[in-house]
Parts: C-alpha cells; structure tokens; sequence
C-alpha cells in the first residue's frame, strides 16, 4: 500500500505547483483592478468579462494573437518541410561531411537570440521582410530547424530500411515514397517536432518583436507596451496571459499520444 | 547498423534546410564575426581593428559579473529541474486516461510566452496583492523583492515552474521505451526500487537525461525576457544577465563592435560547454 500512494503523491503535488499560478492568473483575468488592487481574494469577488471584451474589441490586441499564430504556423510548417528530406538524409546516406554538418546544424541551436538580433533586423531589411510574419518565421528557423531534423532522424532511422527498396522495386519515385510510405511511418514522430518547433517558436519574443513594427506584432509586444504604460492594468494582462495558453492547449491536446516518445530515440555520435 | 547508401541526392535532399539555415543561422553569424574584428561610423565604413574589441570587452568587469551570474543561474536550474524531473516522471502513472491527462497538464506551463511568464511570476510577488508575497507575509515573513537572495529564489522558481516539464516529458517518453522485460528480470534477481532505478531505469536514461542538460543549458544561459519583466536585471546589478548586457550594448548603445565580439565570447562559452556535454553523450552512448 505505501508504494502505491507514493506513486501518486509527488506528481499531484508537482501538479499543484504547476496549476497554482495559472489559477491564481485565471482569477486574476476575472477580476477588476479595483479589486486585485484591494486585498488578496482566493476567487473574484464580483466576477467581470470586461478583461476578455476589451481584448476582442481592440483590434491591435486581438490582432497579436493572430499574428502570432500565423508566424508560429508557418514556422513550423517550414520547419518541417526543410527537415524532413534533411533528417532522411541524414539517415540513409553517408556523404562527404555528413557528421560535420550534422553537428554544425546543432551548433546553431545553442546560439542566443539576443547575439542574432541586430545581423536578423539589417538582412530582414534588406530583404524588405520587416514587419512581415514570414520574417519572424525564417528568423525562428534557426534554433528550430536542427532540433527538427534532431528528432525526425531518430524516427526515420526506426523504419527499416527494406522498406526503402520494396518501395523502389514497386516503382516509387522518391516523392510518392515520402508521401506513400514514410511519412505515414513516422507520422508520431512528426507530431512530436511540430510540438517541439511550435514551443520554442511561441515562447520566443525578443525577435518576434525586434522584427515587426505594426502589421506582424506578437502578442506579447503588445502586452510589454501595455505593461509599460498602464503599470497598474494587471486585469486586462492577465486575460491577456490566459488567452495565450489556448493555442497551446489544443495543439498539445492533439499531439499528446505521441508525447511520450519524445527524442527518445534521437541519434548522438 | 544498417548500411547507409553513398549517393549525390543526399545534397539535393539538404538544400532546403541548408538554404533556410544559411538565412537564419549562418549569415547573421558571419556578419557578427566581421562587426566584432572591425569599428564603423553610423553602421558603415568599415575598418578593420583586429581584437581591440575583444580586449574591451575582456577588460570591463561588468561582463564577468554577467558572465558568472549566467553561469550560475544555469548551474542552479540544472541541479533542480533535472533531479525533480526524474522525480516526477518516475512516479507519473504509465498509462491510460490518467497519464494522458497528466501530460496535457504537465505541458502547460511549457506553452505559456515567456514575456508571460515573467509576468505572472511579478504578480505573484507583487508586496501586498501578490499571492506569494502575502501568502508569506501572512506567516510573518516579508518577501522582499529588493532582497538578491529573495529575487534569486523567486527567479529559480519561476524557471523550474516553467521548464521542469520539459524534463519530466523527456524522462517519461525514455522511460516507457525501456522493455518490459528489464523490469521482469529485475523482479526475479529480487532488485529493490532504488537498484531498479540505479541499474536498470539511470543507464537507459543517460541518454534522454544528457539532451534534456544540453537543452536546459542553452536555454537557461539565454535567458532574456522573464528574468527582465520580473526584475529589470535589479537590485541593482544583481539578475543581470549575460543576454541583457548583450542586448543593452548591441540595441540600445548600438555598438556593432563591442556587442559583435561579446556575442562571439558568449557563444564560445556555450559551445564549449555543450561539447563538453556532447562528448559525454556521445560516450555514454557508445559504450
């Protein structure tokens, strides 16, 4: 008996610590500042939605979760279009500088955002691709894009090869091999990098906001304004925090199965 | 081990991911390789000043402050998210509804921007309305925002609550790929649990375990936006990052040079680190 109640004691507390600061937002967002403001209170005394309305009915508000919604997208769709045909590289061929370039790949995921702000701000300007969400996109490929190919050449790697040739004997191109065959093979192990690639791209902002001026802003630049200006709107900041969980919530709730197998088998050496 | 084919489409299959990287990754390296060997006026004519501006920058005790106070926060969120991510994902129920949901909530704080995070943390710590703070003043205790060790605490907190999840998602997924039949073989020898985990759960996880460093490394040494909304790197110089000395040199002084061969420093600190923790995981892989 003592076994099985630790099995579950830890993770419920873990869990407590976990849900006690999104609760204590949650109430927040319901709240008036008047009352945030006057003592702490455990639930909204007098609950109001005005948090939520003055964010739908802002346009630059409700418009920053769009934008970051759309540049998270399309980076993780790059993502992964760049990283397959990548990770099945790596997987099936050997080649000159294969190792080198894995591993230089690597490397770039260690780099920081704030060392590649200002060269990302002058090339996006050159290319005129400033305050679009394609550049905030392909700015968000480099710490994104080598932890794709990471995973994904752990799971391709896991389906065996003779499914290559019997593929090639049957008289499929490449193209139809990888829509055909390998990507229903390894379809969890995509769900898994578009997780992970979908994560580190929406939790990012000192690019996203370095980037965008006024048609691509991110929510969470929108948010650092108002922070700046009305320091006391603690209310609205809160809905505005809850509502950035949503996103989030359904895409984990889509992949979740898949979660447990993680990098699990990715490839090292 | 599978042979692998030698073939030219293997390039043709990279260039895609090549192409994005050499946008996103290397030329914005490159050209902060150049800034950091050359000074400008107003952003053009270039002259080349070999390592005068290493030398600046070695020689201000700002960075070494930064750099250590990094180092640190690095160090002590490694040796918390990893023991308790192990912890936790040890005593996770294996499967079924349970552990789905488990894992949805669990994945929450991970989906949260960080500018959020560092948000809801000031909240809690706000004197008088704050949760933490009047939870703890309620106990007699002042939690002073002003105190180093305080805000350190308060920092620690923030990111083990933001980021442990990645862990315990990691040594979960390791764990469930470990056979049945290991913990079988366990059983019969009569092993107890804590000579399972030494010797039958810690060896398959090295690998899963050595990643999830790596990633916490990296991430935690660049720490930006959250430790910068919760605190404004204060008291005083206290919570100043490497990242926010970098970001005030490189944006607001817009010092192309001196922000260049700081970031070519910082990035050599994070690479040899990594490859320390590469070689490990290499090794340990192999043997």
């Amino acid at each position: 008996m003592r076994s099985k109640q630790k099995i579950f004691v830890a993770p419920i507390i873990y869990l407590l610590f976990i849900l006690i600061p999104i609760y204590w937002l949650l109430i927040m967002s319901f709240k008036t500042n008047t009352e945030i403001g006057g003592s702490v209170t455990l639930y909204p005394h007098q609950p109001t939605l005005d948090n939520y309305l003055f964010i739908f009915s802002d346009k630059s508000w409700y418009m920053g979760y769009i934008n970051s919604i759309i540049y998270v997208l399309i980076n993780v769709s790059l993502s992964l279009i760049v990283a397959i045909p990548a990770a099945y590289s790596f997987s099936r061929y050997t080649f000159f500088g294969d190792r080198g370039l894995f591993f230089g790949f690597l490397t770039f995921r260690m780099m920081a955002p704030a060392i590649l702000l200002i060269p990302m701000v002058q090339i996006f300007s050159i290319l005129e691709l400033i305050d679009t969400h394609i550049a905030v996109a392909l700015a968000h490929c480099f710490f994104n894009v080598p932890i794709a190919i990471w995973i994904l050449e752990g799971f391709i790697s896991s389906v065996p090869k003779e499914i290559d040739e019997m593929s090639k004997i049957d008289g499929y191109g490449l193209l139809k091999y990888f829509y055909k065959i390998l990507l229903p093979q390894i379809s969890p192990g995509i769900a898994v990098t578009a997780f992970f690639c979908f994560l580190f791209s929406w939790v990012e902002i000192l690019l996203s906001n370095a980037l965008t001026l006024v048609y691509a802003k991110p929510i969470g630049a929108i948010m650092t304004r108002v922070a700046s200006v009305f320091i006391a709107n603690i209310s609205i900041l809160s809905a505005a925090g809850i509502l950035t969980l949503i996103p989030g919530v359904i895409f984990v709730i889509f992949v979740r199965k898949h979660l447990a197998r993680g990098f699990s088998m990715g490839r090292v050496g | 081990m599978m042979r692998k084919s030698k073939d030219k489409i293997a390039y043709l299959l990279l260039s895609p991911a090549l192409l994005v990287m050499l946008i996103s990754g290397v030329i914005p390296m490159s050209m902060i390789l150049y800034y950091s060997v050359h000074d400008s006026f107003y952003g053009n004519n270039f002259i080349w000043v070999g390592m005068n501006w290493f030398q600046q920058v070695l020689s201000s005790s700002e960075i070494y402050g930064a750099f250590s106070r990094s180092l640190g926060f690095s160090a002590l969120i490694i040796s918390i998210e990893i023991p308790l991510g192990i912890f936790i994902a040890l005593r996770l129920p294996k499967e079924g509804f349970l552990s789905n949901l488990y894992i949805v909530l669990i994945s929450l704080p991970l989906l949260i921007p960080s500018i959020v995070v560092g948000h809801v943390w000031k909240f809690l710590t706000l004197p008088e309305i704050g949760l933490i703070s009047s939870g703890i003043g309620y106990l007699g205790v002042t939690y002073d925002m002003n105190n180093p060790l305080i805000v350190w605490i308060t920092l620690a907190l923030m990111d083990s609550w933001h980021w442990t999840s990645l862990v315990i998602l990691l040594c979960f997924a390791g764990l469930k790929n470990i056979p049945e039949a290991y913990y079988q073989a366990a059983l019969v020898d009569g092993a107890s649990g804590w000579s399972v985990f030494k010797n039958v759960q810690l060896p398959k996880l090295k690998l899963v375990l050595l990643i999830a460093i790596l990633l916490r490394f990296i991430d935690s040494f660049n720490i930006y936006q959250e430790a910068y909304v919760l605190t404004r790197g204060g008291p005083g110089v206290s919570t100043t990052f490497l990242s926010h000395e970098l970001v005030q040199t490189a944006t607001i002084q817009f010092d192309l040079g001196e922000g260049g061969a700081m970031s070519v420093i910082y990035s050599l600190v994070v690479l040899c680190v990594s490859w320390v923790f590469f070689s490990l995981i290499v090794r340990k892989n192999n043997a």
